[in-house]
């Protein structure tokens, strides 16, 4: 009687330890359907077709691809002929610089932010003062710290290199030789001198010229779209019901950081869809980089764009004022802009230090250091609720996040000069 | 003999008692490791302003697409031009206007707002009510949501001399 009693006790035990087995599988690899649909949002088999680009005929164009990168890679479009797009948006690096701020002719006081999938976004650099990636392009071309140069200098090069390929795309090409060939910053005095003195045919002509050469470097840009990832073949294996390949795919530890990720840590508000990014704009209380003035973010930025000679609602766009819905009911005041920066993609975010606009934080663990803790934004106010991860919760989505690295979905051609 | 009889049998059920108890521990602490849901018909608020300090849902949040405005002078309803309102998507919605007794409203003006109230802040754009289509139909340009979530959507409307507010609570994937 007594051996029977211990036989049952025993037979109980080992019921338990099966249970526990089970439910400890349980807790790292089932997934809710609420949480499978999370996953699927996530994952890159949801990012739809290519959108279009209403403000660009050109978008599209083969042509005008091909003619785009080459102007990407060409360091004579600068004042000291040694900086081209290319010089900070680096194929080799994801196309960005690895450095807290971009250097150019001179240095700039905001991270490069890659390039790559930025066709699907509405909003351009970190405060979102350019609403279209061509009217992005032409930013920097002028700006005094990164090309150095001017509209009219860029149209003697074209001129006199580009020329036959140009009026290939865009019919004929104005005359330019008799205009002032002068290399400096649009912002010299010389150079505006020289501007203001041009008639206002040869201002236009030159601007077209600008404007076609930025809708090339677009139609370049929109090769550059990201490719699978560990986590994106997690995604498919789990929405196969196949869970058993699933495991292999990624660790229990990187599931965990997954669990977290669209979880406790509310990542997804702002890291959200096939990109990671809302392409929004939230003030997540990063500090003010040292050394760099204040910084108010989207609250600048708004303003920027409304007056931006190349945004979506003006002469140089193709769009129809109905296609600028973005642009048109945008918010342009309040306080909830202050300091507002635009979330990048985390694809390939393990590989992409240092992070935030100004290179604030040099690694990933600073970043979640961060976010866990909340602190108090250094103006406006910060969305951020303290987490309460513990240091192993911050190591798995650390993990996670590494599972998001990928090539570059496009043929090689696009990555190398040509 | 009945006292025998007595301890054999507890000492025979013990085990198993001791099993029920640990297994029903183990299931609560499963279930709390495992995933949660949440049901969206069991979060509820009648606060619905802007807030800087998130608002905690209570029980019994009306999500339906047609509701009557706080005085009850409207009944409004709302289409989207989706089939399921989208996160991160520009998209238009149709406002369709009544009095509370059916008859069309044709002539109203009308405000658009919307917020999170657990997240204390806005929509991304600034919607606005752009056209009368006819029929008491209303369109709302500019609509989109960044993230996924409780999100509630308040018009003001004014007509026939009556200013009313109506809220709609939306919970987005």
């Amino acid at each position: 009687m007594r051996a029977k009693d211990i036989f049952s006790g025993l037979l109980v035990l080992f019921g338990i330890g099966l249970l526990i087995t089970a439910c400890s599988a349980f807790g790292q690899a089932t997934w809710s359907d609420e949480e499978v649909a999370k996953l699927r949002s996530l994952w890159i088999g949801s990012l739809p077709p290519l959108p279009v680009d209403p403000s660009n005929q050109y978008a599209d164009d083969s042509g005008a691809a091909a003619f785009g990168q080459k102007l990407f890679f060409d360091t004579r479009f600068s004042s000291n002929g040694k900086v081209a797009c290319a010089t900070c948006h680096m194929p080799e690096k994801l196309f960005q610089d690895g450095t807290p701020l971009a250097h150019g002719v001179g240095t700039t006081d905001r991270r490069t932010m890659t390039i790559i999938g930025t066709a699907y976004s509405p909003w351009f650099f970190w405060d979102g003062r350019k609403d279209s990636q061509w009217a992005q392009a032409l930013g920097p071309m002028e700006s005094p710290v990164e090309h150095g140069s001017n509209r009219t200098y860029y149209a003697h090069i074209i001129d006199q290199y580009y020329r036959a390929e140009y009026e290939s795309i865009f019919g004929d090409m104005p005359e330019v030789s008799h205009l002032p060939l002068l290399r400096g910053s649009v912002q010299s005095a010389e150079v505006r001198a020289a501007r203001e003195a041009m008639s206002t045919e040869d201002q236009e002509n030159v601007t077209w010229i600008y404007v076609n050469m930025g809708k090339s470097i677009a139609a370049y840009e929109r090769h550059l779209i990201p490719g699978e990832s560990r986590f994106d073949q997690y995604v498919e294996a789990i929405l196969n019901n196949d869970n058993q390949t699933a495991k292999t795919i990624l660790t229990s530890h990187e599931i965990a950081g997954l669990r977290l990720f669209i979880g406790k840590a509310n990542c997804t508000n702002c890291h959200n869809g096939p990109l990671f990014t809302n392409n929004d704009f939230h003030n997540t209380g990063v500090p003010t980089a040292e050394g760099q003035p204040d910084d108010i973010g989207r609250a600048g930025g708004t303003q920027k764009v409304l007056a931006d000679e190349f945004n979506c609602l003006s002469m140089y766009s193709d769009a129809e004022p109905d296609d600028c819905a973005e642009l048109r009911y945008m918010v342009t005041d309040g306080h909830q802009l202050e300091r507002q920066f635009k979330p990048p993609s985390l694809r390939n975010v393990a590989e992409r230090g240092p992070y935030m606009h100004a290179g604030q934080f040099a690694t990933l663990e600073e970043v979640l250091k961060h976010y866990n803790t909340a602190p108090p934004a250094p103006a406006g106010h910060s969305e951020l609720e303290t987490l309460n991860l513990t240091e192993e919760q911050i190591a798995q989505i650390i993990d996670f996040l590494k599972t998001l690295d990928s090539p570059i979905n496009t043929d090689a051609q696009w990555l190398i000069k040509p | 003999m009945k006292q025998a009889t007595k301890k054999s049998l507890f000492s025979r059920i013990l085990p198993w008692i001791c099993g029920l108890i640990l297994l029903s521990a183990i299931t609560i602490g499963c279930s709390a490791t495992g995933p949660t849901h949440i049901s969206t018909s069991d979060i509820s608020t009648t606060a619905i302003l802007s807030t800087d300090k998130p608002i905690t849902p209570t029980p019994g949040l009306d999500f339906s697409t047609t509701r009557l405005s706080n005085n009850g002078w409207f009944r409004v309803s709302y289409a989207s031009s989706e089939n399921i309102v989208p996160v991160n998507k520009m998209h238009q919605w149709t406002l369709h206007l009544e009095t509370a007794d059916g008859e069309l409203i044709e002539n109203a003006t009308i405000t658009v707002d919307g917020d999170m109230p657990e997240h204390g802040h806005g929509l991304p754009t600034r919607p606005q009510v752009t056209e009368y289509l006819g029929n008491g139909d209303y369109l709302v340009e500019g609509m989109k949501f960044q993230m996924g979530g409780w999100w509630v959507m308040d018009f003001t409307i004014t007509a026939n001399n009556r200013t009313d507010a109506v809220h709609f609570n939306m919970k987005l994937n």
